[in-house]
């Protein structure tokens, strides 16, 4: 239906159920519910799914090309043997992807949007399902790279983590708001090729867009061809994973 | 352009509203929404103009009531509309603020009408059914 990008509604929100109190007498009825309640509902059961196990889920978004599938490679390499890992990959086609990650000995569930331009709470639960969450301790959600759509849908992650890498423009924290605000770590990728980039990309610049929106998150500068810039991101991960074991806590949505 | 998604999120929504009343038509669909749900009003009701049909709701409006982002300024308090990519307090500079508006995305009110009176009620229903 949508001739511009071919996103489409997903299998999972097509049933929506919900209550609603009528003023009697009235044809006009007062509702005052989410738009995304439903999506928001499953996300809430997806969180509980992973505390009960004592799981984090991290929700890994950017632009294409940005970088999330070698930082993850990069990360499962570092962590792999002190943490069980799992990826659900998302992308509108292929299992290329999740082939990458399996070639790193942990366990990936590929979602193929087909044309949804994002994945939501349902398509995250079903693949949720085909993990055995008794056995993890970390898993990533990589989203469908596009920094509009997926800002909009909880998917049941704790923390969501947003790349951007240095060949794009600093600005992009002002121009995708939604996406940046709702950051709890803004990761700046390729950074060894900054040198190359010059005045291109200047970190400050991308930080100061990334603060200007009200976000406190922590920002790191890293590039997985330079492994020691990665421990801090590796600690942040050990960090949430440990909080998480501690005490497990479910947003309410 | 995930507002396809929103809006059929939206008609499922209104059409259980509708059912649960009774109703079987949709006049006006309200909704509320900020710059920071990261939808986009103009490709809502676009997109709002294609999914409606063979809906409940296939030639209702949809009235769309824009918001703008506030926040309140945890430093030195002050509370103010800001534009959505610059968060910060327009006073002190800061960026340590809570955002108190602007990322609404909420199913305000749904108008209803009944064609035909349910056979076992009498009441606002039947009423309203004899304007058509």
């Amino acid at each position: 239906m949508c001739d511009t990008c071919g996103c489409s509604i997903t299998d999972g929100n097509r049933a929506q159920a919900h209550a609603i109190h009528a003023p009697s007498g009235a044809d006009t009825i007062e509702v005052l519910e989410s738009l995304l309640a439903h999506n928001d509902h499953q996300a809430s059961h997806n969180r509980e799914h992973f505390d009960n196990h004592g799981v984090i889920a991290l929700n890994l978004m950017s632009s294409p090309g940005a970088g999330k599938t070698t930082l993850l490679e990069s990360t499962i390499e570092a962590l792999g043997g002190k943490r069980r890992i799992a990826v659900i990959e998302g992308d509108l086609e292929t299992e290329n992807d999740a082939a990458r990650i399996r070639r790193c000995g942990v366990p990936a569930v590929q979602i193929t949007t087909g044309t949804a331009c994002h994945l939501d709470a349902h398509l995250v639960h079903d693949a949720v399902h085909e993990l055995d969450l008794d056995e993890l301790d970390i898993v990533f959600i990589e989203n469908v790279g596009n920094l509009v759509c997926p800002a909009s849908f909880d998917l049941g992650q704790h923390l969501n983590v947003t790349l951007l890498s240095t060949t794009e423009g600093d600005d992009k924290p002002a121009k995708y708001p939604v996406m940046f605000r709702g950051a709890d770590m803004v990761l700046l990728t390729k950074t060894d090729l900054l040198e190359a980039l010059k005045d291109d990309f200047r970190p400050e610049n991308a930080e100061r867009a990334v603060r200007a929106l009200g976000n406190e998150a922590p920002i790191l500068r890293l590039s997985p061809r330079q492994p020691h810039t990665l421990e801090p991101w590796l600690d942040w991960i050990l960090e949430s994973h440990a909080r998480q074991r501690g005490a497990p806590v479910s947003r309410a949505v | 352009m995930h507002e396809l998604a929103i809006c059929q999120s939206l008609l499922a929504q209104v059409e259980n509203v509708a059912r649960e009343n009774d109703a079987d038509r949709v006049s006006v669909i309200t909704i509320e929404l900020g710059p920071l749900s990261g939808v986009v009003p103009v490709l809502l009701k676009r997109t709002f103009g294609v999914a409606r049909r063979g809906t409940l709701a296939e030639n209702a409006e949809l009235v769309v009531e824009e918001t703008q982002p506030r926040i309140r300024c945890r430093s030195c308090g002050k509370e103010a509309t800001v534009p959505e990519n610059r968060l910060l307090c327009p006073d002190c500079g800061d960026y340590h603020v809570t955002l108190t508006g602007g990322d609404e995305l909420i199913l305000k009110t749904v108008t209803l009408h009944a064609t035909e009176p349910p056979e076992t009620e009498t009441g606002s229903m039947a009423s309203l059914a004899k304007e058509y």
